[in-house]
């Protein structure tokens, strides 16, 4: 069968009555990056998931190399060549790179330390692979965990490597990185396919693109033959406009002052560092910074969910510290954190919709009883408001779809009325159509006079969406720039602290710029 | 590759409310099959056996009477665990916090006993349910500061409570009337429960207690908190839930029916306090609850059904003249069946066929 390295041919799979994959073909040939481009729920996870051996197709066939296989777990794909990178590495923090590589692999009893060290060493220089075998992954950046990954399914013999969104993690420089990592092993001849929604990426590093829609293949198309417009329209089978507004508002009052801000971890490390910034109302003030770099502490302190160890939060002429959870709740504060797996902070995944709307509405009902009927009715208006996709008010979350789940939590919050409004990772890992929503959702509540912080992972989404953008650095502010004159270059210098306003002497925006200074 | 064919448990979908029906419905079935095949092997008529176990649990006034007896402590500490699994808070200390309430309830029977009935039985109760309350708010102090497993010293706690027990029955409070015989003492007339309708009022109690709980579960606030906080600590952080106190509530109130079961069974029932007052009814009542997915219409015709097993297995005992140990054979039967029933309602088995070609590529 030609040179296709990879066929998967009238693939079918549902889950229960949800068709997730219908008559899909890809063909992957050797030495070639192939995205896999594909909205929300169109099959993309459902395919590659086949591939990998998690899951059976229900019909359909893979041929490797010309040979069908039939994978009856992820051992067996794996023993095929086939390597997954997830979005969530599977590492153990604990043990060192080489620990981790030799993982589960049929050993000689007794391991032999120096050619083990000596392979890893010899791999990591075929394919530009940049690792220390004796570090600890605990000690690693997220892009060094993904180089990781990479190199463990290398080392376990695979030649086709699967990539899910493995960007979302990473800082522009690092994701240049992995791109190098990519086509080195295109050139050593090995197929590497690429799950994405990101269209720049996908013209930048991909040889041919396969376009998967509510479950079915539209086409693939050499890269030299599309563009990111035609792509979308493929993609959501309808003309699109790609670009997102910046809702221009007067900025008057500051909603929200934050001074100071310091807090620690339950280990006692300092995960804030002195934070200082306003947040304007009917302003978007965003948030950049390399996953893990206090993002969540700062939102959780806000929402007093974080214990602070200094500094002050005022909203309305009060000080927010010490306030309980629920008051400042009440106080119009709201914080919606979307986690990696989407569901654990702010949703109860096997109650309906009904039941989590009535999350964010029964501590304001009086006595002891709970009243579901007003989260009834606020469940029809915002199915109604965001499109969200369900067979009813009483269906349960879990069964939604991601996109869809994140639109009820999004929902009940803004349905809530706040001033001031934290997001964190609101579109992670959402379709284009679901994103557009949540930004003009977002646009319609700053021009309400909301004061939003936008936590994001997607700099130019960042840099596109909101008024100014303030990075963050390992519990630092390393500058707070305004989104229309700075570049992506410039945020991703700041965002590893290569460069840091505060501290050059900068005019930063508060009279506190000496603690910067003082460290 | 060694197996041609492998079988694989697959995760349902979501089972439709029939499909699970049906399940459990064969799954019973298929427990009396089994069960036949192995009174067969005692040479009795499977048939037979059957119908004496329905007779025995319900063929009389008087068995239906004990088998209500039975099923009043089940039904009443299904519910309290029921609130505890509900927030994920795995009691298994039942047990204990039966044998505390019924300690603490008798003291009062026992040597304060200079009230009239109603006062006399009223503090008896507040007695027995806080004693158990407290007991099992030991255990939840714990999990809420420091979170210890909740499982372990829950579990623990039940030999702390019984040996409490067995000390006060063989030391302080053995009854000196009793010629030796490691006994207490009976309560007084005033200290025991009366009857209504020939059984005891526990009845009256657990049928209220089935509303009040169900009430609570599905239209209280707290009710409601202590499930958000059962399916996602972390969702109840950010809504605001105080989760340290919503704990220490839920199993107050978890413990404190267990404990008022022990006030019942010393009052009512065993007229004194014992070490056998338990009964094992804390560990029985985990399955009890289990079984009936927790909503406590369900723990009260689960607690009668399964009191009705025990019953008519000690009725083949007497008209067969089987060994005791036939009839939990039995029991055990029937409950391995129901158990593993669950299984099929959540998991299918595919067989999934292995090619030849991927062996060709083994490890490196």
């Amino acid at each position: 069968m030609e040179n296709n390295y990879i066929s998967m041919k009238n693939i079918n799979k549902s889950f229960g009555k949800v068709v997730a994959n219908r008559n899909i073909n890809l063909a992957v040939r050797r030495g070639e990056i192939h995205a896999l481009l594909g909205e929300n729920g169109s099959g993309k996870s459902t395919l590659m998931n086949m591939l990998s051996g998690v899951y059976t197709p229900d019909s359909g066939s893979i041929f490797i190399k010309g040979k069908e296989v039939q994978f009856a777990s992820p051992k067996d794909a794996i023993e095929a060549g086939i390597g997954m990178i997830y979005q969530h590495f599977k590492l153990i923090d604990v043990m060192t790179a080489k620990e981790n590589i030799i993982l589960g692999r049929k050993n000689s009893f007794l391991l032999n330390e120096k050619t083990l060290s000596d392979k890893i060493r010899d791999m990591s220089a075929r394919f530009g692979l940049d690792i220390d075998p004796d570090k600890k992954v605990y000690n690693m950046s997220v892009g060094e965990k993904q180089t990781l990954e990479i190199l463990k399914v290398l080392y376990r013999g695979a030649e086709i490597l699967i990539l899910d969104e493995p960007t979302a993690v990473l800082t522009p420089q690092e994701t240049e990185k992995l791109f190098k990592i990519m086509r080195k092993m295109k050139a050593e001849g090995c197929a590497v396919i690429f799950i994405t929604h990101k269209m720049n990426e996908v013209m930048e590093v991909a040889d041919r693109i396969t376009v998967l829609r509510k479950g079915e293949t539209v086409m693939t198309v050499d890269k030299a033959d599309t563009n990111p417009k035609h792509l979308t329209e493929l993609m959501m089978g309808c003309p699109a406009d790609l670009s997102i507004k910046r809702i221009e508002t007067e900025k008057k009052n500051v909603a929200l002052e934050v001074r100071n801000l310091s807090a620690v971890n339950s280990e006692g490390i300092r995960v804030l560092k002195g934070m200082s910034f306003d947040i304007y109302s009917g302003e978007i003030l965003g948030v950049a910074g390399i996953a893990g770099s206090g993002q969540k502490e700062l939102c959780e302190a806000i929402a007093g969910l974080h214990p602070v160890k200094q500094g002050q939060i005022i909203f309305n002429g009060e000080d927010l510290i010490g306030k309980s959870p629920a008051e400042i709740i009440t106080k119009g504060v709201s914080l919606s954190f979307i986690p990696e797996d989407r569901l654990g902070m702010g949703l109860v995944a096997s109650m309906d919709i009904v039941n989590n709307v009535v999350l964010k509405l029964y501590q304001k009902q009086k006595g002891i009883f709970i009243n579901r009927k007003p989260a009834e009715q606020k469940s029809v208006e915002i199915i109604e408001r965001l499109s969200i996709q369900t067979p009813g008010i009483r269906h349960p979350v879990r069964m939604l779809s991601g996109g869809n789940i994140q639109k009820v939590l999004l929902g009940r919050e803004l349905d809530s009325r706040p001033q001031v409004l934290i997001t964190a990772y609101p579109v992670r890992g959402l379709d284009v159509n679901s994103c557009y929503t949540i930004y003009d959702l977002l646009n319609e509540e700053k021009q309400k006079g909301v004061a939003i912080l936008y936590i994001g992972e997607d700099l130019d989404v960042l840099l596109e969406l909101c008024d100014r953008i303030m990075v963050i650095c390992a519990g630092e502010i390393t500058g707070i720039v305004d989104a229309r004159y700075t570049t992506k270059e410039q945020i991703g210098l700041m965002m590893t602290g290569t460069v840091n306003l505060m501290k050059e002497g900068e005019k930063s925006e508060h009279d506190n710029a000496n603690y910067y200074t003082s460290h | 590759m060694i197996m041609p064919i492998t079988i694989r448990a697959i995760k349902k979908s979501e089972p439709s409310r029939m499909k699970a029906a049906s399940i459990r419905i064969g799954a019973i079935i298929l427990a009396l099959v089994a069960s036949s095949l192995f009174i067969l092997l005692l040479s009795l008529n499977p048939a037979d056996v059957y119908l004496k176990m329905i007779q025995g649990a319900f063929g009389t006034a008087y068995r239906i009477k004990e088998t209500i007896v039975k099923a009043i402590p089940l039904v009443i500490t299904s519910l309290g665990i029921a609130i505890a699994f509900k927030m994920q808070f795995w009691n298994i200390g039942g047990e204990g916090q039966i044998a505390m309430g019924a300690f603490a309830a008798s003291y009062f029977a026992l040597y304060m006993n200079d009230m009239p009935m109603p006062v006399m039985l009223a503090v008896m109760i507040l007695a027995g349910m806080l004693a158990g309350g407290i007991w099992a708010l030991i255990p939840a102090f714990f999990k809420a500061q420091w979170g210890t497993n909740e499982t372990i010293v829950t579990l623990m706690m039940n030999y702390i409570a019984l040996k409490w027990v067995m000390f006060l029955q063989y030391g302080p409070w053995r009854d000196p009337k009793s010629l030796g015989f490691p006994k207490i003492a009976n309560f007084p007339k005033n200290a025991v429960i009366p009857k209504l309708l020939g059984v005891h009022m526990g009845w009256v109690f657990a049928l209220i207690l089935v509303v009040a709980v169900y009430i609570f579960i599905n239209h209280t606030k707290k009710g409601y908190e202590i499930a958000v906080i059962g399916e996602s600590m972390n969702t109840a952080r950010y809504a605001g839930i105080n989760i340290k106190k919503t704990i220490l509530i839920a199993i107050m109130l978890s413990g404190g029916l267990c404990g008022l079961v022990g006030m019942i069974q010393a009052s009512a029932v065993n007229g004194t306090l014992s070490v056998e007052i338990t009964g094992g009814v804390g560990y029985t009542a985990i399955i009890t609850a289990w079984l009936a997915a927790l909503s406590a219409p369900l723990i009260l015709i689960v607690s009668i059904l399964f009191a009705a097993l025990l019953e008519g297995g000690s009725y083949i005992q007497t008209v067969f003249g089987t060994p005791q140990a036939a009839a939990e054979i039995l029991q055990g039967i029937i409950l391995f069946f129901v158990l593993g029933s669950e299984f099929f309602v959540r998991y299918k088995f595919v067989l999934v066929k292995k090619h030849q070609a991927i062996a060709e590529k083994g490890a490196d």
